[in-house]
């Protein structure tokens, strides 16, 4: 069988970093190819590669035998290459219909035929079973919406390959199930799909070949029958990883987080934390587990102080927070790892030595009056670098210039080294490479073994199930369910992530 | 939203009622000061398409007051030249072009903050014409066609159907753009374009091209505001003779909302108040100086940007460079 896709010694380089070194993956008709690395590997680059959105230094891309013209988008979807972007490719203020046409609109006379495309979507939709609302505003859609909408853009128009960049990033695992009985469809229809992820159970399930890249190279490639999730894993790290974090068991004291009747509003000012309560206690993980959009980012930044409280009242070791006062909070001995590291978590343009004092700069040793202590600032620094083991050329190099692993490991370092009661940690492993994330894993349950009350929200649920004493989940801006861990089970928090009853 | 809404038909109501009183009472005064407000709000209104054509593919003009002045300055120009209007208004138009191309090279291509590539334009246009212009040039202007049968409706008639060309055909740009903009594969891309670059380019529309052409296009519009102000408004040129009109154009586009219904509604309207003062004027009921008539412009722009700020959402890649590759 001639191969459908085949990329012959791609390499492409950005500046300062090589994405894609001397790549070869072929792709046939029918077959489900997963490729698998960890952030920063190169997948998305080589797929956009593929998809014209980036041209490479070298090499050729083929499809059905026909070399492509690199960077031409249109080139690519002419010959049948459909794609599902990473980062959705939808305008959030037009419906579903518009946005599905985008690009080859039907069309009667020199206006557009509206009630063609929007026949036309039904039919899609219905045709692979992925229901949307042809008229809904994609801004007011699930993310889980939102994704049917994007795979039934790509499959539109006639795909021979499908590319698929992350798709289940943000999805429930039902949701999750749906999708990979989806690609299953496709590649019994004949379509080749290539599919990029970083996790490992989706991997096995439904991938005929994996090929592994490491640091924009080729690592391996192998099937989900000749190995398993630890040999996979393997390979994308380079060396023996354990899964499984070890921890101690709890030992919680008295309820150190108090959350009672919160509301709090989203940015477009619907209520998105809608009468939550919640306790974290002193020495003990609260993981809560949600689908992304659930208001858990609302629920953090109104802990944190940087969104305001409709009404409700958070209690930290029996004392009110202010509403709206970070700083104050902070002092009360809260600790924030923020979702949004480069935006919330760190200066990047400032150097490591001030971003690890950044709340804590105008304070005894790091400052005496109005004039800062230079020394103490350095040697905080150095000490710190060692101890969280920040992989940097020295202090005093600007946090932008660090990797997403040693970036987030900075703010770590800063938001644990203190004494603090509480830590928040939103996403903390996002983006993050396999050894920092066991790092940063191990980091949070030191802090809970010193004392610390730890919320720990995370849309992945594998972090949440391994670090996590109770598993709290959040559905619609509340608590929905509380569990115990070793009652936490894999099917049963992802069908009360999805608003399902137990 | 919805208070805004209302806002916007009560007032519609209250200047209904108050025309129709005053049409009861002096007839041909109420019509003739109606008339001189759609003469007035016309440029108004087409420069607020260029803004629109503009900002809803993603790019920010602030130098339209500029492509106004280059383009009524080069129409009249050629105009008085060849003795031609004809010749004018095409190189009106063409000068407006070239205003466009030059933003959209600046911003699109050689990646400038726009508002800088904006103000380039300004002071580049403002600086151009006062060193070119000479006095004591005349030209031919376009005269008034009354169209057949609805020029004699009155009231109407003398509102909508006695007006030189270029409002006809002004007029017909603006609705025009209107349909295209919603009902076109061109508006679609336009605006996707505008809201999220990057959805139109994964669906395999040209985003650099797309706006290169719609600035240019834009620019073409604003000449014909250009053409219009020189050639049919008022029949000659003289220095700095735009008067901040470029940047009224800015809020009535926002005022309305980026649609070009809103913005002509909105041009029609400060057309309307300066028909009026002039009125006022002219027949002496009131005094007012004219340093205040021609602080008109920049308190409304403030005013306006004040009621709106927070209120209206502007398209959401306005101002962005769109990066294809990154890592």
């Amino acid at each position: 069988m001639s191969a459908l896709l085949e990329i012959a010694n791609v390499t492409k380089t950005f500046p300062g970093v090589v994405a894609n070194e001397n790549i070869s993956i072929t792709v046939a008709a029918g077959e489900i190819v997963a490729l698998l690395g960890e952030n920063g590997a190169g997948k998305s680059t080589l797929v956009k590669s593929v998809f014209g959105m980036v041209r490479p230094d070298s090499g050729e891309i083929r499809i059905k035998g026909e070399i492509i013209t690199p960077g031409d988008t249109s080139g690519a979807i002419a010959r049948g290459v459909g794609m599902v972007h990473q980062h959705f490719q939808l305008v959030p203020v037009m419906t579903v219909t518009e946005n599905i046409i985008l690009g080859s609109e039907p069309k009667r006379g020199i206006f557009i035929n509206m009630k063609a495309a929007r026949a036309e979507v039904l039919a899609l939709s219905e045709k692979y079973g992925l229901e949307v609302d042809p008229d809904a505003f994609v801004e007011d859609l699930p993310v889980g919406t939102q994704q049917r909408i994007e795979i039934l853009k790509a499959l539109r128009k006639d795909v021979d390959l499908l590319i698929l960049d992350e798709p289940t990033a943000v999805l429930t695992p039902q949701e999750t199930d749906e999708l990979l009985q989806v690609m299953r469809n496709l590649a019994a229809s004949g379509v080749g799909v290539l599919f990029i992820t970083h996790k490992l159970r989706e991997v096995m399930a439904v991938a005929d070949r994996v090929v592994v890249l490491r640091n924009g190279r080729v690592a391996g490639s192998t099937s989900p029958k000749e190995t398993d999730e630890e040999g996979l894993a393997q390979l994308m790290v380079g060396r023996n990883v354990v899964l499984q974090v070890e921890k101690g068991d709890a030992k919680p004291a008295a309820a150190t987080l108090v959350i009672r009747e919160l509301h709090v509003n989203d940015d477009r000012k619907h209520l998105a934390v809608n009468g939550l309560n919640l306790e974290v206690r002193a020495g003990e993980i609260v993981g809560v587990a949600g689908v992304e959009g659930n208001g858990q980012r609302e629920l953090v930044e109104a802990i944190c102080g940087m969104r305001p409280r409709i009404s409700g009242e958070i209690l930290v070791a029996g004392e009110a927070t202010p509403d709206m006062h970070p700083h104050k909070i902070h002092s009360m001995g809260v600790s924030h790892i923020p979702e949004d590291r480069e935006k919330h978590g760190l200066v990047t343009t400032y150097s490591i030595e001030d971003n690890l004092v950044l709340n804590q700069f105008d304070r005894a040793p790091f400052a005496k009056g109005w004039i800062r202590n230079m020394a103490a600032l350095e040697e905080n620094a150095t000490r710190l670098v060692k101890e969280f083991d920040i992989r940097t050329p020295s202090i005093s190099t600007t946090a932008g210039a660090l990797s997403g692993g040693n970036k987030q490991k900075v703010v770590v370092a800063r938001e644990l080294s203190q004494d603090t009661r509480v830590v928040v940690a939103a996403q903390p492993t996002r983006g993050v490479d396999v050894g920092s994330i066991e790092f940063i894993h191990n980091q949070l349950i030191a802090a809970r073994d010193a004392g610390a009350a730890v919320l720990l929200v995370s849309a992945e649920l594998d972090e949440i199930l391994s670090l996590a004493d109770r598993v709290a989940v959040m559905f619609g801006g509340k608590i929905v369910a509380i569990l115990e861990a070793k009652e936490a089970e894999r099917v049963l928090v992802g069908r009360l992530m999805a608003g399902l009853s137990a | 939203m919805t208070r805004f809404l209302s806002f916007k038909w009560i007032l519609t109501f209250i200047l209904i009622a108050i025309t129709g009183y005053l049409y009861s009472k002096d007839g041909v005064i109420t019509t003739s000061v109606v008339a001189t407000a759609v003469i007035f709000g016309l440029p108004l209104a087409l420069a607020a398409m260029v803004g629109i054509m503009c900002e809803r593919t993603g790019i920010v003009n602030i130098g339209i007051e500029g492509t106004l002045l280059f383009s009524s300055f080069i129409g009249f120009f050629v105009a008085s030249s060849t003795n031609n209007g004809v010749f004018g208004i095409i190189s009106a138009i063409t000068a407006g072009v070239v205003t466009g191309l030059f933003l959209a090279f600046m911003s699109i291509s050689w990646k400038m903050d726009q508002i800088i590539a904006g103000t380039i334009i300004n002071i580049l246009a403002t600086g151009l014409t006062s060193f070119l212009y000479t006095q004591g040039r005349m030209a031919p202007t376009t005269f008034p066609i009354d169209i057949p049968f609805f020029s004699s409706i009155p009231f109407f008639g003398q509102v909508l159907f006695m007006h030189g060309p270029l409002v006809y055909f002004g007029l017909v740009v603006i609705f025009s753009l209107y349909v295209a903009l919603y009902h076109t594969s061109w508006g679609l891309r336009s605006r996707a374009v505008g809201e999220h670059p990057g959805s139109a380019d994964t669906a395999g529309v040209s985003v650099f091209r797309l706006r290169y052409l719609n600035v240019a296009l834009a620019g073409a519009v604003g000449g014909l505001a250009g053409a219009y102000l020189s050639l049919e408004l008022v029949g000659s040129w003289d220095r700095g003779f735009t008067a901040g009109k470029g940047f009224t154009a800015l809020a009535l586009m926002i005022f309305g909302r980026w649609n070009p219904m809103g913005a002509l509604a909105a041009a029609m309207f400060f057309g309307l108040t300066q028909a009026v003062t002039n009125q006022l004027m002219f027949s002496d009921v009131a005094h007012i100086p004219e340093q205040f008539v021609n602080m008109l412009p920049y308190v409304l722009t403030i005013v306006v940007l004040a009621i709106s700020a927070g209120k209206v959402r502007p398209p959401a890649a306005e101002g962005l460079q769109y990066e294809k590759e990154k890592a």
